[in-house]
Order: C-alpha cells, then structure tokens, then sequence
C-alpha cells in the first residue's frame, strides 16, 4: 500500500502531524499515475492505445500539483492551519473551470480553452488544502454513460477490468479514484454520472440534492439538473468533501440559501429505527428494442437484486427497519422523460459555442457569419452533442413541445410526487432512504452499447428519477459480481438529507469492513 | 418502421442547429433521433390530468431556500483580458468576424 491509497482523512492526520509531508503525498500519486495511466486522452487519439492502462487524464498538472503541496508543508512549518483536506491529492472532471486550464468538456470544441477562473466547488476545496493533481476525462460534455464519447482518446478504462468501461459521465474520475490517482475526484450528476460509475469502478459517489452545491463554473449541460459531487473510496471521505464544496455561493442564484449540516458529527450515530425500502419498480429494467422499435421490460439480473437485499439484511441487523414493497410507479418514465428535459436544456446551453467567443473555430475560408458557425460548430462537436442538439430542437419546437415537453415536465411532477409520498413523515411508509440498485448490470464491455444512444441512456434508469426530483442520492460498494466486477447500491433519500444517507452508507461500510470482497483490489495494482 | 423525423425536417433541424454534416453523419443521427423519438413516445400514453403542473426543477425553491437577489451594483470584471485572450481572432481587442449578411425585413 502506498502512501496514494490511504484515505484522505487518515492522509490529513499524517500531514497535520508532520509523519509524512504533502510533497511525499504527492510524489506517491504522480508516480501511481505514471505506473498505471498511460497516455492521456487526446485529440486524434484511439482507444486501441495502451489498452492495459487506464487513461483517466486528459490534464496532468504535476508542477502545479508541487507547488500547493509545498503551500501546504510551508504553512504546517509555520503553525498556521493547512485546511480540512490539508495536502490530499484529488482530480477534477474537466467539466469544471479551474483557472489556467485547459478546461476541455471532452469536445474538441473546447480543446484550447484555458478558464480564467475557477468553480466555485472546486476553489473551496483549493482553500482547504486540497492539492489538484489534473483534470480527468468524461463523456464529451458529459453526454453518456460510458466516458468513450470523449474526443479525448484513449478513454479511461475500468481499473477492475480494462476490457470493461468505467462507465460514465464521471468515467475519469471514478477510474482514477478506484486506481489510487488521488484520494478523490470532484464529477458531476446529471441523470447518474457520479453515481453509475462509481457502481461501476467500486467506489462511492455522492449525487446531493440540487441547489446543495454551487454551479458556478461548471460548464453547463442540463441546467435543471445538473449536481457537482464527489468520488471517493470511503464514506468518511465523502462526507468530508461534501461538507466543504458545500453551501450558498453568490455566483448562483440556485445554490440553496440553506445552513450546511456537520455531515461528519453525524455518520457515527446510530441507525436504529431508521426506515429504509425496497421498491419492485427498482429491480426491474427497460430497454429499447432497435430492432422492433419496441420497449422491454424485465428483472434486473439476480447478482444486483440480491446485493440489495443482502444489504439491507446488514442494515436491519444494526437495526434499521426494512419496509419492502414500496410502489415507485412512475420509475420507468424517467429515462423518456429525460430525452425531452435533457435534451432541450443541453440544446439551449450549447447556442453559445460559435467559433466567436472563445473555443475552436474553422480554418476553411468561410463567406458569412453564418457558414463560420455551421463549420465550426459542425468540426468542433462530435455526435453526441450534435443528437442533442437536434433532439432539443425538434422537441421543443412550437408545434411539437405541447407534446413532448410540457408532458415531460409534468411527467416529472409525477416523479416527483412518488418520492414525496414515500418520504412523507406523516404517509404510509415514512422513509427515511429508499435502497436500490444502483445500475441494471455491472459495468459493460468498451464498444458493446457505445453507438446506440438510446441503449446507453437506459444505463441511467434507476439513476435519474432522483434527477428529475432533484433528491440526493448515494452509490456505494456493495460487493462483486461473479465476474470480478465491482457492484454498487443506492440509497435515495428526501431533500437535504444528505447526513442520513452519508450515516446509513457509513454504517454498512463499517459492518462489511471485515468481509472478504472488502480486500480486494483493482487488478490494474498488482503490477 | 415509419419515420417521424424525414430528411426534410432533418434538414431543417440542422439548419435550425446551425450545423453542417455529411450524408454519412447525417444518415446515423437521423436514424438515432427516430429511435429516441421512439422511446420518448411511450410518454405520450400516460395519462396527464389538468392538477399536474410542470415541474421546472425537482426541489421547489422555497422563500426559505432561495437566495437574495444580489444588490445591482456595479464591479469591473477582473478577467477582462484573459475572457478576450480566448477568442480566436482579435484586432486591437475588436474581435474579427467575417461578413455579418443581412436580410430585409418585408
């Protein structure tokens, strides 16, 4: 075990106590990256690179990564306080803006585009100490599950099998959090891209409640539903960064006006009477049939139903209350209702890049204005913005959005309301987290779904009800399939109760600590 | 299957989309868009009752949660020059277009 792998808290205490020092701290992970990343995604790059690596870069900045390490040794020498994540090495989806970056979305269009300034989120945890050491690949705008839509290839590849995806949007981040490549990474939600690859790559990831945490500096996809979060490998980790990227920010007007609770003091009291469900509406898949055009519905495979049930069997002997057969009716509607939501805010936030501003510009000699946005736009997106673009168009044009989106919205509504009533303290089932899946499969082969966009988005299904809700939710470990493959679980919960889903994942780590599929590691280390 | 997105209201969205594609391109995403339509179109059969407003945003924002609205005062932006150090091409901080056309307007 080297120094990379410890958890950031326990890293913080080593730090603070002067038994290792950030530089030692961030020498251990650039030189894990330089055993086991292999080239960083780049324009023109092919994923038949390297394939045994895992790729989780576009952006190493090593030199930078010294020179806050060395603030933090510098400010520890002088009795002054390095900051709650004093000298912890993490990585940053390049979604977000930090300045004097190439801040890139994955898309060509952005791939000269230097921020000059950075994410609110992201400056917090640069404030207390954190020590950034680059910015990680992700699905071109954050558009897929898989990360392989990135125009920056090779894309990263799953540490538990690097025949497999990391799955996606926050691909990057969850491959080089599960590898060692710093202690945590910063991704984003918009339909389960924090949470689905973090199933996928054997970590935990953390979807808060929209409004929890600023947008500000986030290069936007779906406005309405978009949530920074972080990756990490231990719930404490989780909490501890939450916590910190947290909060009202003046940048966003939608980053809620809400005191943020001491996620930390919380995760070790007890979860006795805790009502935690289990709803059939989340153990069974739909997916789309190309072929007929038709919708089919089955359970999802028994591996991933019985990882929840054994779950919550260790939750009810700490003594939570198990309350099965929660009716979710409106589960199913949540990916199409996201091709009509999504679609159109994405079609909406992407108008800005025209070859004008800032980005890629064409260097065909062009007649008008007209032609210099068509070709640019038209070189710089690759085919997932361009699909939604169009989709957005299309649904939300005034003949058309009568009927797709306005009934998408009200079809979200509906959404909504199955989790209110759920989580109503004075309803039928009174929850407090209900425990689900958190993907249908565990994560897929590289090239199996990527090409049939309607597919890859059904990877999302049991992730993006609690977008559409703008409810919190959390994925964690929750053992392996017979492949080797990590699985994860989800717990979602009411707005803003962040602290008791972080204190229900906390406990089960604690509960499974001992068990044997808690000791294994990602192949990809054993070099 | 029939298709509800023809080449002609392709056409018309990319044109709409301010982009440019290739037969190719265009062939695939064509495809694809239908097959999403697909899809979103099961939509179409749940049934909608008046009472069920749009939801914009999932949370509702609250007078409790919202955030004042920040005075209206006025602060020079301190990143002027590198926002205008990323344009692509730049004349004495104008940045350079090629011709804007013009319609008239009957």
């Amino acid at each position: 075990m080297d120094l990379c792998d410890y958890a950031a808290y326990h890293l913080v205490g080593m730090i603070r106590r002067k038994q290792v020092s950030a530089v030692e701290v961030v020498e251990s992970a650039l030189q894990r990256i330089a055993d086991i990343d292999g080239t960083s995604g780049h324009l023109d790059g092919s994923n038949a690179e390297e394939p045994g690596k895992i790729h989780s870069f576009i952006t190493i900045t090593p030199e930078y990564a010294r020179q806050q390490a060395q603030k933090v040794d510098r400010a520890i020498a002088a009795g002054e306080n390095p900051g709650l994540l004093a000298g912890v090495p993490f990585t940053v989806k390049d979604i977000y803006c930090v300045k004097d970056t190439l801040s890139t979305a994955g898309s060509r269009i952005l791939a000269n585009f230097v921020s000059p300034y950075t994410a609110t989120p992201v400056a917090r945890i640069e404030a207390q100490g954190g020590v950034l050491l680059g910015k990680v690949n992700l699905d071109e705008f954050t558009f897929g599950s898989s990360n392989e839509s990135s125009a920056f290839k090779p894309t990263p590849r799953n540490p538990w099998n690097t025949e497999h995806v990391p799955g996606g949007s926050s691909g990057g981040s969850a491959s080089a959090v599960a590898a060692g490549e710093g202690c945590f990474s910063i991704g984003t939600d918009t339909a389960g891209s924090i949470r689905q690859p973090a199933a996928f790559c054997g970590v935990v990831g953390v979807k808060p409640t929209y409004g929890r945490v600023s947008r500000y500096g986030l290069i936007a996809f779906g406005s309405s539903l978009d949530c920074p979060g972080p990756l990490s490998r231990n719930v404490y980790d989780a909490a501890l960064v939450l916590q910190i990227m947290s909060g009202r920010d003046p940048n966003d007007s939608t980053a809620a006006n809400l005191p943020v609770p001491d996620y930390l003091s919380e995760l070790e009291k007890p979860i006795r009477g805790l009502r935690i469900g289990l709803s059939p509406d989340y153990f069974k898949i739909t997916y789309f049939d190309a072929q007929s055009g038709d919708i089919h519905q089955e359970d999802v495979p028994e591996v991933m139903k019985q990882a929840v049930y054994k779950a919550a069997g260790r939750l009810a002997e700490m003594g939570a209350d198990i309350v099965e057969d929660v009716p979710m009716p409106h589960t199913h509607y949540g990916i199409p209702a996201y091709f009509v939501i999504s679609r159109v805010e994405a079609a909406s936030n992407l108008h800005r890049f025209d070859g004008v501003k800032y980005g890629y510009r064409t260097n065909q000699v062009v007649r008008d204005l007209h032609e210099l946005y068509r070709k640019s736009r038209a070189e710089g997106f690759g085919p997932q913005p361009k699909l939604r673009i169009l989709m957005g168009m299309y649904v939300s044009a005034a003949q058309y959005s009568e009927q797709y989106y306005l009934r998408a919205l009200r079809i979200r509504t509906l959404i909504r309301q199955d989790f209110e009533a759920i989580f109503d303290p004075f309803g039928k089932y009174r929850l407090h987290a209900l425990l689900t899946p958190t993907t249908p499969t565990t994560a897929f082969r590289m090239g199996d779904i990527y090409g049939d966009s309607v597919l890859m988005q059904y990877a999302d299904q049991l992730t993006v009800p609690a977008n559409h809700a703008g409810i919190p939710g959390i994925s964690f470990p929750a053992g392996f399939d017979p492949q080797g493959l990590p699985i994860g679980v989800q717990l979602l919960g009411n707005d803003f109760s962040e602290s008791i889903l972080l204190r229900i994942a906390y406990t089960y780590e604690m509960v499974t600590e001992g068990d044997e599929w808690r000791k294994r590691i990602p192949p990809i280390l054993a070099y | 299957m029939t298709e509800t997105i023809t080449p002609e209201i392709f056409e018309h969205l990319v044109n709409l989309a301010a982009l440019e594609l290739s037969p190719q391109e265009s062939e695939y995403l064509r495809q694809q868009l239908n097959n999403q339509l697909k899809a979103i179109n099961e939509l179409v059969a749940i049934p909608i009752t008046p009472d069920i407003p749009p939801a914009l945003h999932g949370i509702s924002y609250s007078a409790e949660i919202r955030p004042p609205i920040r005075e209206d005062k006025w602060m020079p932006s301190i990143y002027a020059d590198s926002i205008l150090d990323q344009a692509p091409q730049m004349e004495d901080r104008f940045i350079i277009v090629p011709d804007i056309p013009h319609e008239d307007l009957e």
